[in-house]
C-alpha cells in the first residue's frame, strides 16, 4: 500500500485530475523523434547505470537534475530550466524535496553510449520505505550537500538508508560560487561523519554548472552496472505509480531480470492478479512508448491497473505462467499518525468525500476510515505515514479542493499486551493496536502498553546544544549519541516517543535555533510506557471526545492544556462551571468558569429593538446547536480549539 | 424666533398642567378611552452635536452650521404624515433625544409638538422629555424649552470625575454638570433624569460607589445606570485596541451594578427597569412604552418605530427605520413626506418575542393580563409552566411565574440576557406547535 504524494504536478496541481505529464510542454520530443520508437535492445547491461540523487532540502537536489538532463540532451539547454513547480507552503517549510523526476540519460563518454536511469527518491523520512524501495533499484547515489550549510540531519538519514542498501555513495558539494561557501569544512565532516575520504568529493556549482560534467563522469566511473540477466524471466520492481484518470495507473518500474513488451501478460506478486500490459516505455523523461524494456532499464508501464493499490510500491511484477521469487523488502504502508477529519460545516461532507477519495486515488498510503463524533459530526480518521505526510495532505485539500476542514491534534497507534483472557479471544491476538482512546484496555486486562519510538538526528550549531537538550528532555527523548561534525556544529541522536514530536517539536526546535537546527527522524519500533487514559469531565461528567492517551509523567501538563483551552472558549453560564482532567477518580488538572453576575443589555438606543433581538435570537439558535454535556452547552468551536492541531506561530 | 403669541401660551398651560399631574406608581396602565392601536409614543431624532463623545456610536453628526428652519419643517412634516399613517389619535410621550436635542433652539421642539396636538390628542399630562447636555443647557435657555412644552429633563451627566469625563470626550466638568442639574431642578422638579456611566476602563468600585453617593445628594426622582458598551468605531473602542486604554473588566461592572442597584434601593428609589430607577413615582411614560411594546413613531435621521398603519389590522406592526443621514433624510421627507428608509413587517411571533423580551426588562415582568392583550395563542402557563428548562430557572430563583404573571427575581434581572437564550426558543417551539403553518408575514 503505497503511492508518492509528494510530487507536485506542473500540469496537475491546479487542475486536479488533468493528465500527469509532469514536466513543462516545452520539454516535449520533436514530432519527428515521438514517431520512431527508439530501441532499448542496443544498451547492454553493462552499459546502464541507475542511480539517485539525495539531499537535504534546498541544498541543490532538483538544480543538479536540471543540469544533468541538459547535459545529456533530455531536455533543451537554452530554455529557463529552473524548476517553477507549485510547491506546497508546507513542502518549503518542512524540508521536503521535490522529486526530481525519474528519467533516462543517454550519454556519450570515451566513445561508448550510456543509459543512466536517474530514479526518483521523496525527500522526507515519512517516506523512508518509499525511498527504500527506490534506493534498491539503483546501485549508486550522489549525495548533494550545500557547501554553506554543510551535512544537515536529513543528509545523515539519507546517507544512512544509501549505506544500509550498500549502494555506492559519491558526495557532491553545491553551491561553491556562494560568497559564505565552504566545501574544504564540508568535506571535513563528510570524512568525519561519513568517513568518506575527502578527495572523493565532487565540488560544483549546479546553477552555474561548473564541474557538473565530472559528476557524469564519476557515475559512469564509480558506480556498476546492475546485476541482472536478461535471459531470465521476468521479475520488475515497481518503485513508484501514479494515477491518470484516463489511462488508469502508469507504475514506474525497474527491470532486475528479463524483458517485457507490450501484449505480455504479468502478475502481481502482491496481489496475484494478471494484466495484460497495454504500452511501455521510458521516461525520457515524459513517458516515450517503447517496444520493449530489456533487464537493468528503467521505465514505465500501464497495464490495466484501475486503483493504486494494484501497483503497490515494492511489489514485484512477472509473466503469467513464469512465477520467479518476489524481490526483497515489501511491505504495505504502516500509518504512523492518526487524526480525524471533519468538515466545517456539515453540509460539506460530500464534497469532502469526494475530494479524499481524488487524493487518495494517487495516495495509497493513506488510510481512511469513517468516524463520527458528537461534537463535530460525521467525519473521517486518516492514518498517515508520519505529520509531515499528514500536513501535505491536508494542504492539498485545502488548495486543490478548496476543502475547509478540521482537522484533530494527531495521535499515535499506542499497542497493548493483554493479560486478559476474554480480551484476547475477543481480538483473537494478545498484542493490539490502539488508535481510538475509546478502544484503550484498562490497566488490570493488560500485561503492559507500548508505544511506537523514533530514532531523531538533530544537528545545529553548537550555541543551540543545550537549549535543544533541555527541549529534548522535555520530551521524554534518551540521549544516545552526540558529536561534532565540526569545529561549531554539533550532531545529536536521541530515541523519541514519536507522539512526543508529531505536534509541534519541529516548530519547537526551529524557534529555540533560530531556525538553524535541523531535524529528521526514523522509524525505532516501539518501547514499553506507562500509558493512562485521561478523562476530561465538566461538572463531573465526561466529555467523550476528549478522551486521551498520555504518558503518565504527561497527564498534568496536558491536562492542564486542555483544561485552559476549555475555560477559554466555553461560555459563561448562570453556574459555575469546574472543568477538570482526571484519570481515574484522581483530578490532575483543574480549571473554573465562573457564572455570569451581569448579562443584561443596558439600553436600546432609540427604540431599536431589531438589533437586539437579532442578536439574541442568533445566540439562541447556537445554543440549541451546542453539544450539552449535563447541563452545560458547549459549543462546537471549545471542541474545536481543544481538539485541532495547534500551530505555534 | 418669535412663537405666535396664542401657541405659546397654550403650550406653557400644557407644561404647567404637566408638572401638576399626579404622580402615579405605576405608569401606562392609566386608562384612556382610546385603544392601543390608537395611542402611541413619539421619538424625535435630532441628529448633531457640538462634539463627538469617544463612547458614542450613535447617529449623529457634528455640522458646521444646521440649517435648522429646514430641519424643523422636515420634522414637523414627518411626525404629521407618520401620524397620518397611524391613525394614532392619543399620544402620550414626546422624546426629544439625539445628538444633542438640547441644542436645537426651543421653537423647533414647539414646532413638532404643536403638529402632534394639531393631528392628535396631546393630553395636558403628557411626558414630553428632552435629552439635555449639560453645557448646551444655561438656565435661561431650559426655561424656554420649559415654555415650549417640554416638561422633563433627562441630563446625560455620566460621571462626577472629571478625568473620567475626559476619557469620555464630555465637554462638561462634574461642578457645571452640578450646576446644570440644580437649575434643572429648579424648573422641573421632581421631573429631571441624570444618567451615570458604569464600567469605564480602569474604572474601580470604590470610587464609582462614591461618585453615586454623591450624585444621590444632588439628584432628583429619576437616575439610569447605563454600563459602557465598547461600540466598533468609536475613539474609545480604539484606544483599548491599541491597549492604550485597558478593557473594560467585565467583573467589576457587575460588582457596580449590583452594589450600586442595591444602594439605590436603600435610599428609596424602585429599580422598574434593568438600567431605571425612580423613587416617588417618576418612572418615564416614554420608556415604558417600549418595555410594554407599546406604539412608537420614530421621527428624524435614523429613528426607528413600531406601529400598525391605520385600516391595517391589529397584526400588521411594522418596525420602521428612517434614513440615516440628515441631508438624505431631509430631501425624502420632502419629496414624500417622510423619510422612512425601510419598513419590515413583524409577525406575530416576533412581536410576541419582542413582549417577551422587553416586558421582562421591567420589575414587574410580564403580566398575564398585559400578554393577553396580544393575543397570543397560549397563556404563559401554557408555553412556560411545565419546561424542564424553565423550571431550573425558576427553582435557582432567577425567575418568577405565578398568578401575576412571569418576571425576573433581583439576581434574574441582572442575567436576563441568558435567561432569554432559554426563555424564546421555548416560545417558539410553543408557537410551533401550535400553529403549524407559517405565521403571516413572518
Amino acid at each position: 500500500v503505497a503511492g508518492l504524494v509528494l510530487k507536485p504536478r506542473a500540469t496537475g496541481a491546479a487542475r486536479p485530475g488533468a493528465a500527469t505529464n509532469s514536466w513543462p510542454t516545452d520539454r516535449l520530443f520533436c514530432s519527428a523523434e515521438l514517431k520512431e520508437k527508439p530501441d532499448m535492445s542496443k544498451f547492454l547491461v553493462e552499459d546502464i547505470r541507475n542511480f539517485s540523487i539525495i539531499a537535504h532540502v534546498d541544498h541543490g537536489k532538483s538544480t543538479l537534475a536540471d543540469r544533468l538532463l541538459e547535459l545529456t540532451g533530455t531536455i533543451d539547454k537554452t530554455k529557463n530550466n529552473k524548476q517553477v513547480l507549485d510547491k506546497l507552503q508546507v513542502e518549503r517549510e518542512r524540508g521536503i524535496t521535490v522529486k526530481a523526476q525519474t528519467a533516462s540519460l543517454f550519454y556519450s563518454f570515451q566513445g561508448k553510449q550510456y543509459l543512466l536511469n536517474l530514479i526518483d527518491t521523496p525527500g522526507h523520512v515519512d517516506f523512508s520505505y518509499e525511498v527504500s524501495r527506490s534506493l534498491s533499484a539503483c546501485q549508486g547515489v550522489l549525495l548533494v550537500i550545500d557547501a554553506n550549510e554543510g551535512i544537515q540531519a536529513q543528509t545523515v538519514a539519507n546517507f544512512f538508508l544509501a549505506f544500509e542498501a550498500q549502494l555506492t555513495v559519491i558526495p557532491v558539494i553545491n553551491k561553491i560560487d556562494l560568497k559564505n561557501a565552504d566545501p574544504d569544512m564540508v568535506e571535513k565532516q563528510i570524512e568525519k561523519v561519513f568517513d568518506i575520504p575527502s578527495d572523493e568529493c565532487i565540488k560544483i556549482s549546479a546553477k552555474l554548472g561548473t564541474n557538473v560534467e565530472s559528476v557524469l563522469q564519476a557515475v559512469i566511473e564509480r558506480i556498476p552496472p546492475p546485476k541482472v540477466h536478461r535471459k531470465n524471466p521476468l521479475r520488475a520492481l515497481v518503485f513508484d505509480s501514479t494515477f491518470d484518470q484516463y489511462r488508469g495507473v502508469i507504475a514506474n518500474v525497474a527491470l532486475f531480470d528479463g524483458v517485457v513488451s507490450k501484449g505480455d501478460k504479468i502478475v502481481s506478486a502482491h496481489n496475484q492478479k494478471t494484466y495484460e500490459v497495454n504500452e511501455v516505455g521510458v521516461l525520457n523523461p515524459n513517458e516515450k512508448s517503447t517496444h520493449k524494456l530489456y533487464a537493468g532499464q528503467v521505465g514505465y508501464l500501464i497495464a490495466g491497473m484501475k486503483d493504486v493499490t494494484e501497483a503497490q510500491i515494492g511489489d514485484t511484477l512477472y509473466l503469467h505462467n513464469h512465477p520467479v521469487e518476489p524481490l526483497p523488502g515489501f511491505k504495505s504502508a504502516k500509518p504512523m499518525v492518526f487524526a480525524g477529519m471533519y468538515p466545517v460545516d456539515q453540509s460539506e461532507y460530500n464534497n469532502l468525500k469526494s475530494a479524499i477519495e481524488k487524493l487518495t486515488l494517487n495516495d495509497s498510503s493513506v488510510t481512511v476510515h469513517r468516524d463520527s463524533s458528537l461534537a463535530l459530526g460525521a467525519g473521517w480518521r486518516l492514518g498517515f505515514l508520519g505529520l509531515l505526510h499528514m500536513e501535505v495532505f491536508n494542504q492539498r485539500l485545502e488548495q486543490e479542493y478548496n476543502a475547509a476542514v478540521i482537522l484533530t491534534t494527531p495521535t499515535v497507534p499506542y499497542k497493548a499486551v493483554l493479560s486478559s483472557a476474554k480480551l484476547i479471544k475477543e481480538y483473537r491476538q494478545k498484542e493490539i493496536t490502539i488508535i481510538n482512546p475509546a478502544q484503550f484496555p484498562d490497566k488490570p486486562k493488560v500485561t503492559e502498553y507500548l508505544e511506537p519510538i523514533v530514532l531523531g538526528t538533530i544537528i545545529t550549531p553548537d550555541e543551540y546544544t543545550g537549549k535543544i537538550m533541555m527541549l529534548c528532555q522535555a520530551r521524554r527523548a534518551v540521549q544516545q549519541n552526540m558529536m561534532f561534525i565540526d569545529q561549531s556544529r554539533v550532531m545529536l541522536k536521541y530515541l523519541f516517543p514519536l507522539n512526543e514530536i508529531v505536534v509541534d517539536f519541529y516548530d519547537s526546535l526551529k524557534s529555540l535555533s533560530s531556525g538553524y537546527a535541523s531535524f529528521d527522524y526514523e522509524d525505532a519500533g516501539y518501547q514499553t510506557a506507562e500509558l493512562v487514559k485521561m478523562d476530561i469531565l465538566l461538572n463531573g461528567n465526561i466529555v467523550e471526545e476528549l478522551v486521551t492517551i498520555v504518558h503518565k509523567d504527561k497527564a498534568h501538563t496536558v491536562g492542564k492544556t486542555i483544561c485552559e483551552r476549555l475555560k477559554d472558549t466555553l461560555p459563561r453560564q448562570l453556574f459555575e462551571i469546574a472543568i477538570q482532567a482526571a484519570i481515574g477518580s484522581k483530578i490532575v488538572a483543574r480549571e473554573t468558569v465562573k457564572p455570569y453576575r451581569k448579562n443584561v443589555l443596558a439600553k436600546c438606543y432609540g427604540g431599536d429593538i431589531t438589533r437586539k433581538m437579532k442578536l439574541l435570537k442568533r445566540q439562541a439558535e447556537g445554543k440549541k446547536r451546542m453539544r450539552k454535556i449535563g447541563n452545560i452547552e458547549v459549543p462546537k468551536d471549545a471542541f474545536i480549539k481543544v481538539l485541532k492541531t495547534q500551530t505555534n506561530k | 424666533m418669535v412663537l405666535p403669541a396664542a401657541r405659546t401660551r397654550g403650550l406653557v398651560a400644557a407644561a404647567k398642567a404637566a408638572q401638576r399631574r399626579r404622580r402615579v406608581d405605576s405608569v401606562g396602565g392609566s386608562p384612556s378611552p382610546e385603544p392601543a392601536s390608537r395611542r402611541a409614543a413619539v421619538y424625535v431624532h435630532w441628529p448633531y452635536c457640538e462634539k463627538r463623545c469617544s463612547y458614542c456610536n450613535f447617529n449623529k453628526y457634528i455640522p458646521r452650521g444646521v440649517e435648522e428652519a429646514a430641519m424643523r419643517n422636515c420634522l414637523v412634516t414627518e411626525v404629521r404624515t407618520l401620524l397620518q399613517l397611524s391613525g394614532v389619535q392619543r399620544v402620550e410621550s414626546v422624546f426629544f433625544g439625539g445628538g444633542t436635542p438640547s441644542l436645537a433652539s426651543p421653537h423647533t421642539v414647539a414646532a413638532v409638538l404643536e403638529a402632534v396636538a394639531q393631528i392628535a390628542h396631546l393630553p395636558a399630562d403628557s411626558e414630553v422629555t428632552l435629552e439635555a447636555n449639560p453645557t448646551s443647557s444655561p438656565a435661561s435657555r431650559l426655561a424656554e424649552f420649559g415654555a415650549a412644552g417640554v416638561n422633563r429633563l433627562s441630563i446625560g451627566l455620566q460621571s462626577l470625575d472629571d478625568t473620567e469625563l475626559q476619557l469620555l470626550g464630555r465637554t462638561h466638568s462634574t461642578s457645571s454638570a452640578l450646576r446644570a442639574l440644580a437649575e434643572a431642578r429648579r424648573l422641573f422638579p421632581g421631573r429631571v433624569s441624570v444618567d451615570l456611566m458604569l464600567g469605564l476602563p480602569a474604572q474601580q468600585v470604590g470610587p464609582w460607589l462614591r461618585q453615586l453617593q454623591e450624585l444621590l445628594h444632588h439628584c432628583d426622582d429619576h437616575l439610569s445606570l447605563y454600563q459602557l458598551s465598547l461600540e466598533r468605531g468609536t475613539a474609545l473602542f480604539a484606544q483599548v485596541q491599541r491597549g492604550v486604554l485597558p478593557a473594560p473588566d467585565p467583573e467589576l461592572a457587575a460588582e457596580m451594578y449590583q452594589e450600586g442597584r442595591a444602594l439605590l434601593r436603600e435610599a428609596g428609589f424602585r429599580q422598574y427597569e434593568v438600567s431605571n430607577f425612580a423613587r416617588n413615582g417618576a418612572l418615564s411614560t416614554h420608556n415604558w412604552t417600549y418595555w410594554q411594546c407599546g406604539q412608537y413613531l420614530g421621527i428624524g435621521p435614523g429613528a426607528h418605530g413600531r406601529f400598525t398603519l391605520q385600516g391595517a389590522g391589529g397584526h400588521a406592526r411594522e418596525a420602521r427605520i428612517q434614513t440615516l443621514e440628515p441631508d438624505n433624510w431631509m430631501k425624502e421627507v420632502m419629496l414624500f413626506g417622510h423619510g422612512t428608509r425601510k419598513r419590515v413587517p413583524l409577525g406575530k411571533l416576533e412581536l410576541l418575542e419582542e413582549v417577551l423580551a422587553m416586558g421582562l426588562r421591567t420589575d414587574v415582568g410580564l403580566t398575564h393580563q398585559h400578554w393577553q392583550q396580544f393575543e397570543p395563542p397560549l397563556t404563559l402557563w401554557d408555553i412556560f409552566g411545565a419546561n424542564k428548562e424553565v423550571k431550573e430557572l425558576l427553582e435557582q430563583d432567577l425567575l418568577l411565574l405565578d398568578h401575576r404573571g412571569l418576571r425576573c427575581s433581583w439576581q434574574g434581572l441582572a442575567v436576563l440576557d441568558s435567561l432569554l437564550l432559554t426563555l424564546l426558543p421555548r416560545l417558539q417551539e410553543a408557537w410551533h406547535q401550535t400553529t403549524p403553518s407559517p405565521a403571516p408575514g413572518g
